[in-house]
């Protein structure tokens, strides 16, 4: 699989991966795509940069551990619920504003911050497990 | 402001011990062992609070009626309202009374630990677990509702286990702790589902409310289960007959706890139980039978084998079993006259046994030994402490004017008030029983304080006053509550008694009732005690020579059972979990596929399913792809070729979703073949396996036929389940909402979000933590740390070498 022209592509490939994982993160809500599917592409994009240039380029790039991102996840997804909570709705009940930004309104919601955290959750954990398995000790 | 009219002090009260609790260890930080003055005010505050429930008339109010006129409280809190369970208490003579115990005697037990363990790095835990025991044990007492009840139960049970074992640095401690543990956690399972019985039965989960039924318990079907259930928890926590042995092993723990929880309050618990549940359970031929002979025996048992032993506090220990027996055994005839008795040995008890046991520790904390044949002379070193113990032990041993004196009046009046054959013989045993106690009581408080002057480990003075405040003032209020006999019956005891009974007794105690039976009876007890003591050694030698003779105890059956549940489970546990992934694997397929085939053909679930479905070409070559996969699986020499082939058949279902007009389960798909074929080419590069997957040809054909048939189940369940009409219902539901409500037209993903979001928080908390624990395995393996037996997978190399 270490062939020059996979290596060479490699970087790039991942990095148009993750930045398609954010895109279809967003697109979610109204077309397909989401935060598991997301996270997933982001995983693979992780996977396919390790094979090519080691584990050591893959954990210098995403800066965090991988697990830490996955927890991240986590606890972003349940301060979305208490975030409802607080407002004094029932847990994880969808609250929206509209702001506007440069004259665009754009829809906010916790549902969006929710599906983020599943999105850090998935490619944290297969990341993690991901890179684990590649590095040869 | 005390008393009932002010709830919020209540709750107040139920809360301060575990605010202590909680400060504890930062006030031992600042104050050292004096923070025991400052965490004695919880159990202060409390005492006073519920002194004020006392009398005619509450404190604080004229017109709402004390305990002493028939007043009762209840405090309600909401807690799992549509259950109809509540954190609800309940306040009468009996609560009212264990409550004034736990925190009048609570108040020097924690006084007492400032001075016991002084020094002690650990003194700040101990107060905090000592005052967590008092709040479960508060709640136990106070408790209305019987989930309550059982939660507070249960806790006195850890905090009992933490306290035995505070010193968990011996081996003798810690197995003391689990013990009694065991014995009693078993215990309280039984008690749980005896409540939860009861609470059928009578429809209520309040003890309050049970207690208005009257016998209609008693005459329910489940009459007799809900009894032995109730029993089994009350047996194992009060220490009866089978399950004494638990007690005297507490004694490991430090003095402060066996006098607090092993002989005043935690300990009673299981007589609670047996007092407050008399009017719902008691007065049947059956309580009346298994109670006095149980209480008779565990009375007997305990106070013969005190006079065997030479450690003050096991001899205190089992003399605590020998009062619970009686008063397991007197509260077992549901009769009022002896209920009283019951009632004032109760209190009796708690102040005597907490006030010696405190003596013994003090013994041991000065003396540096409590083994008796090891001291003696200690009078003129230290004069409180000794007139305490002989306070304390007049008591015990019956003698006026101490509140003893009383209750063994009152229970010898009760006793012999109708007599036959059953009452007389009750009446024998209690006599044999209080004198082998009294005997037992003198040894503790006179042996070593007389006689000649003994050299002991350490040289013996006063303690402290912390140490003898409390045996001090307990002793004294024996004294006092029999000087002021009258007023003790009228307040204490009459309140008590009649929540027992459940009805109103009128309690008229005095100290001279003119010569009749009961004092007679007295006599005896005092004679025959006197001569137990006096032939000591004798007694002891022959109760010797008897144990030895029969050498098993339930001390020992307990290592027995506990060894042989140890090896039960482990010969389970190898049956059971192999350590052979491949046999998981093989059993997990082979139970899917019977449950599948075998549940289709049972029912004839497999007509109409076969014909042939009306597709497109195009359709039909995605199916071809998903053909050639697995057959490129099939033929594949490598393994890494078969993974990948695995992946082409899983890129031809993805195609069918798509083309099936689910593009969201489509894209899901493509991403998790793609990811497990990395995962698993990865694992495979790691698990040093020989290249290719080589069985013998009757291996392959056994494999072969599982996933062929659990393949042909999977798929008559799909064709059978997707030929049956389609309910719409929740489809309707989502597209007309899905857009309108979660502001979303992907539908898949409002669900997953908005709709169903709680399920996809589990899911991913699921993920994060098979992350975790898959990377954990793997970098368990990799530092090369295998378990005890290494997996087969391991293993395989040598044998593909061979």
């Amino acid at each position: 699989m270490n062939t020059v022209i996979f290596r060479t592509i490699a970087p790039y490939l991942a990095v148009l991966m993750a930045l398609f994982s954010v895109f279809v993160l967003l697109r979610g809500h109204n077309e397909p795509g989401g935060g598991f599917i997301g996270g997933l592409i982001a995983a693979s994009a992780l996977a396919i940069y390790g094979i090519a240039n080691g584990v050591p380029s893959v954990r210098r790039a995403i800066i965090f551990h991988p697990i830490h991102l996955a927890g991240f996840g986590l606890f972003l997804a349940v301060s979305a619920g208490i975030f409802s909570i607080l407002i004094g709705v029932p847990f994880l009940t969808g609250i929206w504003i509209y702001p506007q930004v440069f004259g665009i309104e754009l829809p906010l919601s916790t549902l969006l911050m929710f599906d983020t955290g599943v999105y850090f959750v998935v490619v944290g954990a297969l990341a993690s497990i991901a890179l684990t398995l590649e590095e040869r000790d | 402001m005390v008393g009932p009219t002010a709830p919020v002090f209540f709750y107040l009260s139920l809360a301060a011990p575990i605010v202590a609790a909680a400060l504890a260890p930062m006030l031992h930080r600042w104050l050292g062992h004096k923070a025991g003055y400052v965490l004695a005010l919880a159990p202060a505050f409390i005492f006073l609070h519920f002194a004020g429930y006392l009398g005619e008339t509450a404190a604080g109010s004229d017109l709402v009626p004390g305990i002493a006129a028939g007043g009762r409280f209840l405090f309600s809190v909401p807690w799992v309202p549509s259950i109809g369970v509540g954190a609800n208490f309940y306040v009468d003579g009996l609560s009212l009374v264990f409550a004034m115990l736990i925190s009048g005697i609570g108040f020097f037990i924690v006084l007492y630990a400032g001075g016991y363990l002084k020094g002690h790095e650990h003194q700040g835990r101990f107060f905090s677990y000592i005052l967590l025991f008092m709040a479960a044990m508060l709640g136990v007492v106070l408790a209305d509702d019987v989930v309550t009840l059982f939660v507070y139960w249960e806790l006195t049970s850890v905090t009992s286990f933490l306290l035995i074992g505070f010193d968990h640095r011996r081996q003798a401690a810690r197995r003391a702790a689990i013990q009694a543990l065991v014995v009693t956690g078993g215990g309280g399972l039984l008690l749980l589902a005896g409540l939860l019985l009861l609470s059928t039965v009578t429809g209520t989960l309040s003890v309050s409310a049970m207690l208005q039924m009257g016998d209609g318990v008693a005459a329910s079907a489940l009459y007799v289960p809900i009894l032995l259930l109730v029993l089994g928890g009350a047996f194992t926590k009060s220490a009866q007959v089978p399950f004494h042995f638990w007690l005297p092993n507490a004694m490991e723990a430090p003095t402060p706890v066996s006098a607090y929880l092993h002989s005043a309050t935690m300990v009673k618990a299981g007589v609670y139980l047996l007092m407050r549940l008399n009017p719902v359970l008691g007065d049947t031929l059956l309580w009346e039978t298994i109670l006095p002979v149980f209480g008779g025996a565990t009375l007997l048992t305990g106070a013969i084998l005190a006079l065997r032993q030479t450690d003050l506090k096991l001899m205190l220990a089992y003399t605590t079993v020998a009062s619970l027996g009686l008063l397991v055994a007197l509260t077992g005839t549901s009769e009022a006259e002896i209920i009283k008795g019951a009632a004032l040995y109760l209190v009796a008890h708690s102040l005597f046994k907490g006030a010696l046991f405190m003596v013994a520790g003090t013994i041991d904390h000065e003396a540096g030994t409590r083994d008796l044949t090891k001291l003696g002379g200690l009078r003129a070193a230290m004069p409180i402490t000794f007139a305490a113990a002989l306070g304390a032990a007049l008591s015990m041993g019956g003698l006026p004017p101490f509140l003893g004196f009383l209750a063994k009046e009152v229970m010898y009046h009760g006793t012999t008030h109708h007599p036959d054959v059953w009452m007389v013989l009750l009446t024998g045993v209690l006599i044999l029983g209080n004198a082998l106690m009294f005997a037992a009581g003198f040894t503790v408080a006179l042996r070593p304080f007389l006689g000649p002057k003994v050299e002991t480990p350490r040289h013996a003075h006063e303690g402290p006053f912390m140490l003898y405040a409390g045996p001090v003032t307990l002793a004294s209020a024996g004294l006092l509550a029999g000087l002021l006999a009258h007023l003790t019956g009228v307040n204490i005891i009459g309140p008590l008694a009649s929540a027992i009974v459940y009805r109103p007794v009128e309690v008229e105690l005095h100290l001279w009732g003119g010569f009749n039976l009961a004092l007679a009876l007295s006599a005896v007890t005092l004679t025959l005690g006197a001569l137990f003591y006096w032939k000591l050694a004798c007694v002891r030698a022959v109760v010797a020579s008897f144990l030895d003779l029969v050498g098993w105890g339930p001390d020992k059956g307990f290592d027995q059972f506990v060894g042989g549940l140890v090896g039960l489970s482990t010969r389970v546990t190898r049956v059971v979990q192999s350590g052979d992934l491949e046999r998981y694997i093989t059993l997990s397929f082979v139970f899917v596929a019977i449950v599948l085939v075998g549940g289709m053909s049972a029912f004839g679930e497999w007509t109409g399913i076969l014909e042939a479905p009306d597709l497109t070409f195009w359709e039909w070559a995605v199916i071809l792809m998903a053909l050639v996969g697995i057959w490129a699986v099939l033929v594949a020499t490598s393994r890494l070729t078969a993974i990948v082939s695995l992946g082409i058949q899983g890129f031809a279902v993805a195609l069918i979703f798509m083309l099936f007009g689910a593009p969201d389960l489509s894209f899901t798909q493509f991403m998790v073949e793609t990811l497990s074929v990395v995962i698993l080419a990865l694992v495979l590069t790691r698990l040093s396996l020989v290249k290719s997957d080589h069985r013998p040809f009757w291996e392959a054909m056994k494999d072969g036929a599982i996933a062929v048939a659990g393949g042909v189940g999977f798929a008559g369940l799909l064709l059978t389940a997707t030929s049956r009409p389609f309910n719409a219902r929740l489809s309707d539901f989502f597209s007309e909402y899905s857009l309108q409500v979660a502001h979303g037209r992907n539908i898949v993903n409002v669900i997953i979000v908005d709709f169903r979001g709680f399920d996809t928080m589990g899911e991913i908390a699921v993920v994060m933590v098979a992350g975790l624990s898959i990377l954990a395995l793997v970098r368990h393996r990799a530092r090369g740390v295998t378990g005890t037996e290494p997996p087969r997978e391991a293993d395989a190399p040598t044998e593909g070498e061979a």
